[in-house]
């Protein structure tokens, strides 16, 4: 028993940082301090999908938890830098919504998380549950990033720590097999190659890679 | 072969010739070989259908193919009900063909004509023989679509694309209902096969919901108010062998739907379902008829007189509704059989008085009334038979109509013995609208008669008509042959029915046959009896005494005089009755009411030299008070909602995004 709120209280500990750090994420004005934090966003994830792997006994979501490091704590953020150097953007600062206001927006979006998810699995066990909830709240903090982000590499950065929280609600639940696991960190990949292919297109055709320079090419009105 | 294999080959059959016409298309002799082989095979369907109906149908009677949805694969059965509706369909199709060979070879496109023809029959053969929720709705679309190409195929001519429009429109809202029809009958166990959803309860929740789902999904199909706005538009456009297959044959397989699921899959019916298909059928058939009178297109006024003649066999199906709900089973097949035979019927005489349309717009172009007259000298034995079908489709004796009219009234007629009040009010009433819609309907035959084939030829065009080629003819006097025979032998008829009505409703009406002097007897000897032959050979015998009295005995001195012009000075062809002056007494009395009509005269001012005219203002009140608005809301809404193709991403994540959050929203507030 005493091992069971151990192991709650540290998963707990690591979803509620995962949310934290999401946080983090909108207030960022700088291309290079958003790679930071997202950077931790993923070692923390990694850490989260560990310790469930140990409290689960579950050895393939150790697996899971390397690629997290790997690919995302490592991988894309050291080529996201890169491409920023680049491009020449990384002195940018970009932000289509005032910071205050995006803050209590995603404030808003936990509480409903919070709400709907403690609600709805009422029944469910409670480690899944705050997982669960949790989730939620970085998945909606994602797509909060990718809202207010008028640049398309912070765009891409909100996409990939809305994919931290399907993993993180993923690895949450019991049972969910490794191969879901894998071929969603394969498609995150995909994705990421495949918008990164495109950032450089955008940026030869229009010198920026402010996507509203796409919306003047096609010649409509903001 | 067991019956429902002989009828799925001759389907495969139509198949293959539809793909026969397509490599044929531009042939010079492809007219006749395909209608040729189409009426072939009609006409083998044809007899298999008949010796199943009159034979009864052996019990080895299903055929599951592996198409389909793979738990399900595709059933096919066939069943009394089923071989009636087979008959129908498969008597037009021949008689369609047969037509076809004459008429196709005036069509200035039969590629566009040819592949879809056969294929059309198929998919009607195909609905009246599916026997799961997932064929039979395939095949309906498949017989929409087939049907809808075929309206298509003269499709620069003015009006068409419109009607291939809102066929098309009224079609898709028809599957959708029926879709969601067998959906609720399916229940949440989702067995789609027929003998499942039969053997399962249904909760009068879903029973009613199916019902109003059914008379929207059949009813457009087969034409009820208001859902008949496709009927007029699109019957008239097709070729006219086509328009007889729409209107004669495509509105009964909608009927044979209805039928299927209300009395056959949903089980005992609810009382007060009946009172809602009795007052759509009265209204439909009275409404129908007044819209087929103040018509001058023919084709249209036929068209219109369908959605009549389908109110009018909706109405029967009301009451044998109301009866078999009450457990009165006498009088529920009495009212059964009069809707079958009437749909047996309407199929006869609409067919052949479409063929007659056909000819005449053959032999002169013209479909509008006003342009036509005098054809009767020019084209004797096409307007015999014409004559025929509007005596038959006017309900007048010894010809089939009466007889299936006389049977509906007598079903009406037992009305008393049903025990709410509610019903025992509506049932005399909607006779009441039966019988003005029966009176408007022979005056409406009256006029398209009259107009057409009667009195002077008012274009050049009908000065100049030639009777049409014998294919034509031979189709058209079969089908008035039938129409006698239905009418002077209809004893026969209604004991080929009996099985069906002891299928479905598990009552039967007394036999015919054991009636002396092919008398036929509803109920019972001392009530009422009719005896088709009695009338024709009193009819015909006082005819020709009146006749032989007048030449006998009348003076045959020869008296000269100045010939009385009718109050006309100038009497020119144009001064005759036209389609509109014979109907203006029916629209004044009705026009009003029912179709906003106002006259206006339009004088000139003295000295102008105009000549004056007289304008008649008609409104669709159906058209305008229910489409028209759900064709602005739609118009508007699409013109609010098209800014949405121009956002930027930004706005198309944010709206995502929006969306979300509220579902959330709406689920965190309701859960």
């Amino acid at each position: 028993m005493q091992m069971h709120s151990l192991a709650f209280d540290v998963s707990h500990t690591l979803a509620g940082g995962l949310v934290l750090i999401s946080f983090m994420m909108l207030y960022q004005d700088r291309l290079y301090s958003l790679l930071n934090v997202f950077a931790l966003h993923a070692v923390v994830l990694a850490l989260s999908v560990a310790w469930q792997a140990f409290v689960q006994h579950a050895p393939h979501l150790y697996i899971t938890a390397a690629i997290a490091l790997v690919f995302k704590a490592i991988v894309i953020p050291v080529a996201l830098h890169r491409i920023v150097k680049q491009l020449g953007i990384h002195r940018d600062i970009e932000s289509a919504v005032g910071i205050g206001p995006t803050m209590l927006a995603g404030m808003a979006l936990v509480a409903l998380s919070m709400v709907l998810m403690l609600r709805v699995t009422a029944e469910a066990d409670p480690l899944a549950r705050e997982d669960l909830a949790f989730a939620l709240s970085v998945v909606l903090l994602g797509l909060l990033v990718m809202v207010t982000r008028r640049n398309a590499v912070s765009q891409v950065v909100g996409f990939m720590s809305l994919e931290n929280g399907l993993v993180l609600a993923a690895t949450g639940a019991k049972g969910m097999p490794l191969v879901v696991e894998i071929s969603v960190a394969f498609s995150i990949l995909i994705a990421f190659i495949v918008i990164g292919i495109f950032l450089f297109r955008i940026r030869e055709r229009f010198d920026s890679v402010d996507v509203s320079a796409l919306d003047d090419y096609r010649g409509e009105r903001r | 072969m067991s019956p429902v294999v002989l009828q799925m080959s001759c389907v495969a059959g139509l198949l293959g010739i539809a793909g026969l016409a397509i490599v044929l298309s531009r042939a010079k002799s492809s007219t006749a070989i395909i209608y040729g082989l189409t009426m072939a095979v009609s006409l083998v369907a044809l007899f298999g259908s008949v010796r199943s109906l009159l034979g009864g149908v052996p019990n080895g009677s299903e055929l599951i193919l592996p198409i389909g949805l793979p738990w399900l694969g595709a059933h096919f059965r066939l069943d009394a009900l089923a071989s009636f509706f087979l008959v129908v369909v498969n008597l037009g199709g021949a008689s369609a063909s047969l037509y076809g060979l004459g008429y196709g070879h005036h069509d200035p496109a039969p590629h566009r004509v040819l592949p879809f023809f056969p294929a059309f029959l198929a998919g009607m053969n195909l609905v009246v023989l599916s026997d799961d929720a997932f064929s039979y709705l395939l095949c309906w679309e498949f017989m929409s679509l087939a049907s809808w190409a075929l309206v298509m195929a003269h499709h620069r001519e003015r009006g068409n694309a419109k009607a291939g429009y809102v066929y098309l429109v009224m079609a898709s809202f028809g599957t959708l209902a029926l879709l969601l029809a067998f959906g609720l009958l399916a229940g949440p166990a989702g067995d789609y096969g027929f003998a499942a959803i039969r053997a399962a309860g249904h909760t009068p929740y879903a029973a009613t919901s199916v019902l109003i789902l059914m008379l929207l999904g059949a009813g457009s199909k087969a034409g009820l108010l208001p859902l008949h706005v496709w009927l007029p538009l699109a019957h008239p456009a097709a070729p006219s062998h086509v328009s007889a297959l729409m209107s004669g044959v495509m509105t009964k397989v909608a009927i044979y739907g209805f039928i299927r699921v209300i009395f056959d899959l949903l089980g005992q019916p609810i009382w007060w379902a009946s009172v809602v298909v009795l007052i759509l059928g009265g209204i439909t058939a009275v409404m129908g008829i007044l819209y087929a009178m103040m018509e001058k297109d023919l084709k249209r006024l036929l068209a219109y007189s369908t959605i009549e003649n389908v109110g009018v066999i909706f109405a029967s199906l009301g009451l044998a509704l109301a009866f078999q709900a009450n457990g009165l089973k006498l009088a529920a097949a009495l009212a059964f059989t009069a809707a079958l035979f009437h749909v047996l019927n309407h199929s006869f005489f609409k067919s052949l008085l479409f063929f007659g349309a056909g000819a005449v717009l053959m032999s002169t172009g013209e479909r509008d009334m006003d342009r036509l007259g005098g054809l009767i000298h020019r084209m004797p034995l096409t307007s015999f038979v014409v004559l025929v079908g509007c005596v038959a489709i006017s309900a007048l004796p010894p010809f089939n109509g009466f007889v299936s009219e006389w049977l509906m009234f007598q079903a009406v007629l037992q009305s008393p013995e049903l025990p709410q009040w509610a019903l025992k009010i509506t049932v005399p009433a909607v006779g009441a609208l039966l019988a003005l819609a029966a009176a408007l309907a022979a005056a409406c035959f009256v006029k398209a008669f009259g107009v057409t084939f009667l009195g002077r030829p008012r274009s050049t065009a009908a000065e100049t008509a030639r009777e049409v080629d014998r294919y034509a003819l031979t189709a058209m006097f079969v089908l008035a042959g039938l129409c006698l025979l239905a009418g002077i032998l209809p004893g026969l008829v209604i004991d080929a029915l009996s099985p069906i009505t002891t299928e479905i409703l598990g009552g039967r009406m007394p036999i015919q046959a054991n009636v002396p002097w092919l008398s036929i007897v509803p109920i019972a000897e001392s009530r009422s009896s009719y005896n088709g032959l009695l009338v024709m050979l009193f009819i015909a015998i006082s005819a020709s005494l009146a006749v032989f009295v007048i030449h006998r005995f009348a003076s045959h001195a020869l008296r000269r005089g100045p010939a009385w012009g009718c109050g006309f000075s100038d009497p020119t062809p144009a001064a005759q009755y036209s389609a509109g002056s014979f109907a203006q007494p029916i629209r004044r009395v009705f026009g009003t009411l029912v179709f906003h009509a106002r006259d206006h005269v339009e004088m000139p001012a003295p000295g102008d030299i105009r000549p004056a005219r007289l304008r008649i203002e008609l409104h669709d009140l159906v058209w305008e008070g229910m489409y028209q608005p759900i064709a602005g809301a739609v118009g508007f809404s699409a013109d609010r909602l098209n800014r949405l193709q121009f956002l930027t991403i930004r706005r198309y994540l944010s709206l995502v995004f929006a969306t979300l959050v509220t579902l959330l929203l709406v689920l965190a507030i309701w859960s």
